[in-house]
């Protein structure tokens, strides 16, 4: 039986992650708590609004309302890596070979390890941002499309265009396919080799969270009573295929998911603050956890696959063992 | 889905050109002394003096809605805005959204009706426009957006009444009448409105819209007003294919109208697949409407508000003792046909 070590926090958590096997968990007054032998408690942003999982170098993105971008590294080491004013940082995330990207406005940001920062301006709102897992590039999620960079390099972004507002992104990590969520209750994507679209239309509701599955096979989403995985194993992706429902129920809506990191596995989480893993093989489902008081909003699990950190709208966040 | 959220934050939305006074107002809001707190959504910090961590800067984004509707807009930008904001209920009561000079208020008040994640946390309460008196017969010829920020007001703050004589300001007034009959007007100097009257007005609440609302009961006898000082139209929409009698044509510059619909009980049978019929054709031209419903057989008033294609409609209360079961209606839009529209109503009334 799965056991759960609850965290109950006051204030909406943005992210759980684990950071040096430690389960973090950042709220969005800027806190970032820790379960590390007890509890304890570091300040980053002053009002935190985006964050992102930099997996390579075991670290937290976050950008706040200050308008600052930190690091957050394991054991509360905290280190501001950029300033923009008194904007609003809407959009953080991490690319390859240290370089990260925010977003204020209508300006992207792309910041090299060495601390050189480099400017993007748009026409419109800079919505979502995402580095490609291979070479020196990142999309921008925008309205009526994305946009490419190749920031280490001069020379014309890459423009795709699709009508409607585009709010996230994400690379497929092969790098063969590009992502967004909208406005609408619809994922878009791009098969960039030959620029194919892909539409991936059905949700009650709009998509907030995804992952991608062990080597990209499949991609998981909310947005539905179920998590929707929709198949990437082909090389034109899920055009023509139907995707995976996976951990249907009547009376909730998947709010995160969270792929497993070796297995075809998924950590669903509700509405109303339950948790289940579901195995894409045969859609068999595992209570993880009773619903709570808040919609999960983040979920990872950790480097040994035996531990789930969880987090809620409502604070009340947690640690779920499922070796036990 | 349950609802779980009771609590929506309520939002005043503050349109107006550029020097008629959305700053002074906005400052009063933020420092005077009213036991409330507001978070305030602007597209520019400079102007406000004030220094206060929830004042946010905002590009203004508008996001046309991907289903073939053209009015189906929304502010992209208030709906990230607002869903930072509300992760930290705690730090305000309320949020005004202070728009430029020159912006539609509608993709404002549509995200508050069209945007799921907006929609269950907020509430719209009112939409404000501050005019200038002596400068609004100006904007008028020269902008559309001046026009279209008094229709679609709740409130209108006709400020800067000391830079007019007696005689313009009871002009200007009229024009803004013409314009939108149903808002309440409140003439001012240095945007010196009591902030009762602009905020927590509850315009968009249905169990609170149109409840003793003078103004919206006298709509029908403004509308006879203006129409027996105005049998010189033709000059203005003679060439059009309907002939809208009503309308305030004599003011210049005013390309909005209003019509208004009185009528006694309406057969719910026919009167909810017309007002369906009506804003799904019609929709684009309609800025507004604003009504109150007596349905045969029902004991309980019935109130509608509409934007563009969006429409709501409930029951609001009983009916009183000795009160008159009437119907009232208001469109406020372009380019309605008052005849057709008025036929058609009537034609809704239960036998």
């Amino acid at each position: 039986m799965p056991t759960v070590a609850p965290l109950d926090l006051d204030g909406h958590c943005l992210a759980a992650v684990f950071l040096d096997n430690v389960p973090h968990f950042v709220l969005a007054d800027g806190a970032v708590h820790r379960l590390d032998n007890g509890h304890k408690t570091i300040q980053a942003n002053d009002g935190l609004l985006s964050t992102f999982h930099d997996a390579a170098n075991d670290r937290l993105i976050t950008g706040g309302e200050d308008g600052k971008v930190f690091a957050v590294k394991a054991g509360g080491q905290i280190n501001e890596l950029a300033s923009a004013g008194k904007k609003w940082i809407t959009s953080v995330a991490a690319g390859p070979q240290g370089a990260i990207a925010y977003a204020t406005g209508k300006t992207a940001f792309v910041r090299f390890a060495d601390g050189k920062t480099k400017e993007f301006a748009h026409p419109r709102s800079v919505e979502g941002l995402a580095f490609s897992p291979k070479g020196m590039r990142f999309g921008v999620a925008r309205y009526n499309g994305a946009t490419l960079h190749f920031p280490a390099a001069e020379g014309k972004p890459v423009e795709l265009e699709w009508a409607g507002a585009h709010t996230g992104i994400t690379f497929s990590p092969d790098g063969a396919f590009l992502i967004t969520t909208m406005q609408e209750n619809a994922l878009h994507g791009w098969k960039l080799a030959d620029g194919k679209h892909m539409r991936m239309t059905g949700y009650p509701g709009k998509v907030k969270s995804l992952s991608w599955s062990v080597k990209g096979k499949w991609l998981a989403s909310s947005g539905a009573p179920a998590a929707i995985v929709w198949p990437f194993s082909g090389k034109d992706g899920p055009m023509g295929k139907a995707p995976l429902e996976l951990g249907t129920r009547g009376n909730a809506m998947v709010t995160a998911v969270a792929c497993h990191p070796s297995q075809d596995v998924v950590a669903v989480g509700y509405d109303d603050g339950m948790v289940m893993a579901v195995r894409f093989a045969d859609a068999k489902e595992v209570l993880l956890r009773r619903p709570g008081k808040g919609a999960i909003t983040s979920l990872m699990w950790d480097k040994e696959e035996r531990r789930i950190a969880f987090g809620s709208a409502a604070g009340d966040c947690g640690v779920i063992d499922i070796s036990a | 889905m349950s609802d779980a959220q009771t609590t929506q934050i309520p939002v005043t939305v503050l349109t107006g050109y550029l020097g008629a006074g959305k700053t002074t107002l906005l400052n009063r809001i933020l420092s005077e002394n009213h036991g409330k707190r507001y978070a305030v959504i602007v597209n520019e910090f400079g102007e406000i003096g004030i220094d206060n961590e929830l004042i946010v800067e905002s590009d203004e984004e508008i996001y046309e809605m991907n289903n073939g509707c053209v009015c189906c807009t929304v502010r992209g930008d208030l709906i990230r805005v607002v869903e930072g904001l509300m992760r930290r209920p705690g730090r305000f009561d309320a949020i005004v959204v202070e728009t430029t000079g020159l912006a539609d208020p509608v993709p404002v008040a549509q995200t508050f009706f069209m945007d799921d994640d907006v929609r269950s946390k907020t509430k719209l309460d009112a939409v404000v426009a501050l005019v200038d008196a002596k400068h609004l017969p100006l904007r008028l010829k020269d902008s559309r957006e001046a026009e279209d920020q008094i229709a679609f007001a709740d409130v209108v703050v006709l400020n800067k009444t000391d830079l007019v004589t007696p005689e313009e300001l009871a002009k200007v007034e009229a024009t803004i009448r013409a314009i939108n009959p149903a808002a309440r007007i409140h003439r001012t100097t240095r945007a010196g409105v009591a902030l009762s009257e602009v905020l927590d007005r509850g315009a968009f609440d249905l169990s609170r819209a149109l409840e003793n609302d003078p103004h919206f009961l006298e709509a029908h006898d403004h509308d006879h007003h203006d129409h027996d000082h105005d049998h010189d139209h033709h000059d203005h929409d003679g060439h059009e294919h309907h002939h809208d009698h009503a309308h305030p044509s004599d003011i210049h510059d005013v390309t909005v109208q209003s019509v208004s619909l009185r009528g006694g009980e309406m057969d719910p049978k026919k009167f909810f697949p017309w007002i369906e019929k009506i804003t799904q054709m019609e929709g684009p031209n309609i800025l507004r409407l604003k009504g109150i419903i007596a349905l045969k057989g029902d004991d309980e008033r019935y109130v509608i508000q509409g934007v563009h294609m969006i429409i709501e409609g409930d029951h609001q209360r009983a009916w009183k003792d000795g009160e008159k079961h009437e119907s009232r209606l208001v469109f406020i839009g372009r380019e309605l046909d008052a005849e057709r529209l008025k036929k058609s109503f009537d034609a809704c009334q239960a036998a």
